[in-house]
């Protein structure tokens, strides 16, 4: 019997660190991310980074009360991500969520900052229906999402000529959004999707996958994945010849730490679409180098999007000297975004920020000048034309 | 409704193209469970860090690489050495203590050994991969009428087979392969003969550890060269050497070749469950012959 | 031995009080996780404690009546109730498709055919429309408890998980205690001698399979209402082997092991999340060093050093995976 106190209270003492706590009059933020898997070089600790550069730079604090931050991995699992967003809210006193990537994991805090009525800042995550049928009025998707990567790499690939498609799309929710939306606009632009085929996550070999996208004969293959998977598709790519072969391979979700990873040998002719990169012009060089200066790697467009996330927060706070959640994102829905990455950005009703995209397209070996010299820009996507939705607006806030 | 099912099968060059691609990927399926047959064969040990192993091997080629310069072929005969001496070192630090547990304790230890690897690389290199270039020499492909194959692709599939026959051959036909298969049946008896026989059980773990290291040097240039490369493949050569026969060298051949073949037919006719036939396929072989096709029931 | 029952019960109430006052000092949603987990770990354990069976696969179990109770509370509009019967149902046939299909083999092979039939079900979890892929089913409504008890609120929640919990806890109780229980231990002693004496120790086996499976997926149930979740992660592989470390943890064979084990590794979770990859590292080292000298897990050290056996030739370390010198240790 001595067994069981003395084994209770060995775990009571183990889950101390649980025990509620009280935070004073503060402003708090906190940088939920993908800190050791698959996304962590895009956002991760280069997000929390972003996230501490946008406090320090608007002075820290706001109205006279402190600004905080704290940070936490959710592990690419929803599960792990809304118990970190209930205990932030309920415990900790959180006052906004920052970044979130992964679709799955942002939907599920969305639904919880919802309920709480807290701000939810989405720069991670992709999916369009965070502003869609599962939008928020706490929430804004600042960076980007999967109605703007099919609208940007879609149709100005078809517009260059590639009007016959063959997708290598991942077999999940994400993977099949993104070939659903790029299908579309791919149709609405007049070219034919000749075939698809759906690959398992965490595919290793694509040669049987891309032997059918070689036999289909179409001229652009769309590769609706991400991450690893995206980065052996090109590999392999190059190897079975398939660009020499004359087809071209379109990227519907590339970050540039991909193309670090994948090496620009492979990777050259690949046309992709973001919404920042370090090298357009002086201001994002002048932010990029400080981002480099802590993390070593350039930031990604969900890193930068971190920075404008906050400050824009920050400056509704100021504004309307309120922390409540609806008063802070209406006031943000009302002023327009200009900041070094974005210019004249609108925040729409159902929470989207509408900014302009840029198609780049990878360079060869020979025209980069050093490491992380990667794209050169083609064309600028108006923001009006990027974000465009498909269809109806299918957000409840937007439709009564 | 039948979408799911790629009702149309593919012209008669395609299909002959698919099923090379599967082949090349079995012999790659062939050589990786190699090593775990070899240990669990010989050693009674299910080695669940088979999988960080293989990664370790394909870093070290990139190590290699980068930091010393030394390409692809230096690599092929460095990295397994290297990586079989950590594996000497896992031995004689962990595993040595558990022999006489059961087996299952052992598939505990080594999956913690796993976790405690790919998460130090994890928190050192990210999990974007590291680029790997393939070796000049191998470069480019020729065209078979059919497919195009790349070279590389055809020395992924007479390295395998070589390593393979080796292997073989030198645990079934030479007297040191005789000595070790005394030593898993009698330790005693094969001692008192003489022959040391801990430092044989070292030396063969090392070996194994070598095997998938090897592995690891040869997906470098074609696989991301990433922490999470091994846990991805894992359960699947798992499977393959259970299917096999997990004593047998033969039957981790055999069925490696063999579902290289069957996921490859899968990915035509059902992409989808590229990854799941081999566990289908798993359970199945399980309930009717559990010691696998070319095994002896323990 | 009326003093040692005496003294069991005033423990047992004081445990019970302890964990009705819980929420007061800690989280309540940390103490229904840890409460969901720790009920998983004690069905699993039932298994691999006291017949010596290795499951893989038993997130197939607790994933698949997390996915159903989800739906059938969201979609279907099932009271809660309802919801967790319906996933205790499917999780119970699931057990027993796969105990009977399982059972034939021991050791490894066990082991491999839990772990193959389970990917098979992650594979069906993730193609299957109604499962949502990796979003999951998300706004699961907690609803009212019979009509009336409204679980929305965190508190009464609680109280709900903690009453499931304990129902579980004192069938498993009851089931080790019980003659049936009796003949389980004989077997997994000496499955020869049982068979001789006549018992059937196939359809006992089975039993305990399928109630282990049962109870599993009662934990799986419980917690897709407590997170209003139901998840890829509850079916992956990796939960598996989560819950074989929580039960390695805290004791295998024990019969509070696995709650302490659940407590333990929850907490480790939400203490160490910001540290990201190191909890990775600090996972397998925990494996690594329960195998090598903590086979007894906490539980069991515990047992063995505050009370330890009279005849020394149980006193070492479980060389078996089944922990048949453990299981005298407490009660």
């Amino acid at each position: 019997m001595k067994t069981i106190v003395i084994a209770i209270a060995a775990a009571l003492a183990l889950t101390a660190p649980a025990s509620a706590q009280i935070s004073g009059d503060v402003v708090k933020l906190g940088v939920l991310s993908d800190m050791s898997s698959l996304y962590a070089d895009i956002t991760g600790p280069g997000s929390v980074e972003a996230a501490r550069m946008a406090i320090a730079d608007f002075g820290g604090t706001v109205n006279g009360r402190n600004i905080e931050m704290i940070s936490a991995d959710h592990q690419n699992k929803p599960d792990i991500g809304s118990a970190i967003a209930n205990q932030w809210f309920d415990n900790d006193r959180v006052d906004a969520i920052v970044d979130v990537p992964t679709s799955s994991v942002a939907l599920a805090v969305q639904q919880i900052a919802r309920s709480k009525n807290k701000v939810f800042l989405i720069s991670g995550a992709a999916a369009s229906d965070l502003t869609g049928k599962a939008c928020s009025p706490t929430s804004i998707h600042w960076t980007y999402d999967t109605v703007a990567l099919a609208n940007g790499t879609g149709s100005a690939v078809v517009k260059a000529g590639g009007d016959t498609w063959f997708f290598i799309t991942a077999d999940y929710a994400f993977g099949h959004a993104l070939e659903r939306d790029t299908t579309r606009v791919v149709e609405a632009n007049g070219g034919k999707v000749l075939g698809k085929v759906r690959a398992p996550l965490n595919t290793a070999d694509f040669s049987s996958f891309l032997l059918q996208a070689q036999a289909s004969k179409a001229k652009i293959i769309g590769l609706a994945n991400a991450g690893g998977d995206m980065i052996n598709s090109i590999k392999q790519a190059a190897e079975f010849g398939i660009v020499e072969g004359g087809q071209k391979l379109a990227g519907l979700l590339v970050f540039i730490t991909d193309i670090n990873s994948l090496g620009l040998p492979a990777a050259h002719g690949l046309q992709l679409t973001e919404a920042f990169y370090w090298d357009q012009n002086d201001a994002t060089r002048a932010w990029s180098k400080r981002f480099f200066d802590k993390i070593k790697r350039q930031p990604s467009m969900i890193q930068a999007g971190v920075y404008g996330a906050v400050t824009h927060y920050l400056n509704a706070i100021k504004a309307t000297n309120s922390d409540d959640g609806p008063t802070v994102v209406k006031q943000m829905k009302a002023t327009p975004v200009n900041d070094f990455m974005t210019k004249n950005g609108k925040i729409r009703e159902d929470g989207t920020l509408v900014r302009d995209m840029y198609l780049f397209e990878v360079k060869a070996p020979a025209e980069s000048k050093g490491p992380w010299d990667y794209y050169k820009q083609i064309a600028v996507i108006p923001g009006e034309e990027a974000f465009k939705l498909p269809g109806p607006n299918e957000c409840p806030l937007v439709k009564g | 409704m039948f979408d799911w099912l790629h009702l149309t099968i593919p012209p008669a060059p395609a299909l002959f193209a698919q099923l090379l691609v599967g082949l090349i990927n079995g012999a790659f399926y062939a050589m990786l469970s190699l090593g775990l047959a070899v240990i669990f064969g010989l050693l009674n040990i299910i080695n669940f860090t088979h999988g960080a192993q293989y990664m370790l091997g394909a870093f070290c080629a990139w190590f290699l690489l980068n930091t010393f310069g030394l390409g692809y072929w230096w690599a092929l005969v460095l990295a397994p050495l290297i990586v079989g001496v950590v594996g000497i070192a896992i031995e004689r630090l962990f595993l040595h203590h558990i022999y006489r547990l059961d087996p299952l304790y052992g598939l505990l230890l080594t999956f913690g050994l796993a976790l405690i690897i790919e998460g130090i690389f994890r928190q050192q290199y990210g999990s974007s991969g590291q680029p790997y270039a393939i070796p000049p020499e191998l470069r480019g492909g020729r065209n078979l009428g059919f497919m195009f194959l790349p070279n590389y692709r055809a020395w992924v599939i007479l390295a395998s087979l070589a390593v393979c026959l080796a292997t073989w051959f030198i645990i079934e036909r030479t007297q040191l392969g005789a000595y070790l298969r005394a030593a898993t049946e009698n330790p005693i008896l094969v001692r008192a003969f003489g022959i040391n026989v801990p430092r044989m059980i070292t030396l063969t773990y090392g070996a194994g550890v070598a095997l998938a290291a090897l592995a690891g040097v040869m997906a470098a240039p074609i696989y991301q060269v990433s922490p999470l490369m091994g846990s991805n493949l894992i359960i699947v050569v798992f499977a393959v050497v259970v299917i096999g026969g997990m004593g047998s060298i033969l039957g981790a051949i055999v069925s490696g070749f063999t579902l290289g073949l069957v996921e490859g037919l899968t990915k035509v006719f059902y992409p989808e469950a590229s990854n799941t036939v081999i566990f289908v396929i798993m359970a199945l072989v399980l309930l009717v012959k559990p010691a696998g096709f070319f095994g002896q029931a323990r | 031995m009326p003093q040692s029952s005496m003294s069991a019960r005033i423990f047992a109430i004081a445990l019970l009080a302890l964990a009705l006052g819980a929420p007061i000092i800690l989280y309540p949603v940390f103490l229904m996780e840890a409460l969901c987990f720790a009920l998983f770990a004690c069905a699993f354990n039932l298994l691999i404690g006291y017949v010596g069976l290795l499951s893989f696969g038993h997130a197939a179990f607790f994933g698949s009546a997390a996915y159903i109770t989800a739906h059938a509370v969201k979609v279907w509009g099932f009271p809660p109730e309802l919801g967790i019967l319906a996933g205790l149902a499917v999780a119970a046939i699931l057990g027993t498709i796969f105990g009977w299909l399982a059972i034939r083999r021991q050791g490894i092979y066990f082991a491999m055919i839990t772990l193959a039939l389970a990917q098979m079900v992650y594979f069906v979890a993730l193609q299957a429309p109604f499962t949502g892929g990796e979003d999951g089913i998300q706004a699961v409504p907690r609803g009212r408890l019979f009509g009336v008890i409204d679980l929305d609120d965190t508190l009464t929640m609680y109280y709900f998980v903690l009453a499931v919990f304990l129902i579980g806890f004192a069938l498993i109780l009851r089931t080790i205690n019980s003659p049936f229980g009796q003949v389980i231990k004989a077997i997994r002693e000496n499955e020869p001698r049982a068979v001789s004496l006549g018992y059937h120790a196939d359809h006992y086996k089975l039993v305990v399979f399928i109630l282990s499976a049962s109870l599993s997926g009662l934990a799986g149930s419980l917690k897709s209402l407590v997170f209003q979740l139901a998840s890829l992660t509850d079916v992956e592989w990796t939960m598996s082997g989560w819950v074989v470390l929580m039960t390695l943890v805290g004791g295998l064979g024990t019969v509070l092991g696995p709650v302490v084990g659940a407590f333990f590794l929850v907490a480790m979770q939400h203490y160490l999340a910001q540290l990201g990859s190191w909890v990775t590292v600090v996972q397998g080292v925990i494996f690594v060093v329960c195998v090598l000298v903590f086979r007894r897990g906490i539980v069991g050290t515990i047992a063995f050093y505050a009370a330890p056996p009279r005849d020394m030739s149980a006193g070492g370390k479980p060389s078996e995976v089944g922990g048949a010198a453990a299981a005298r240790g407490t009660s």
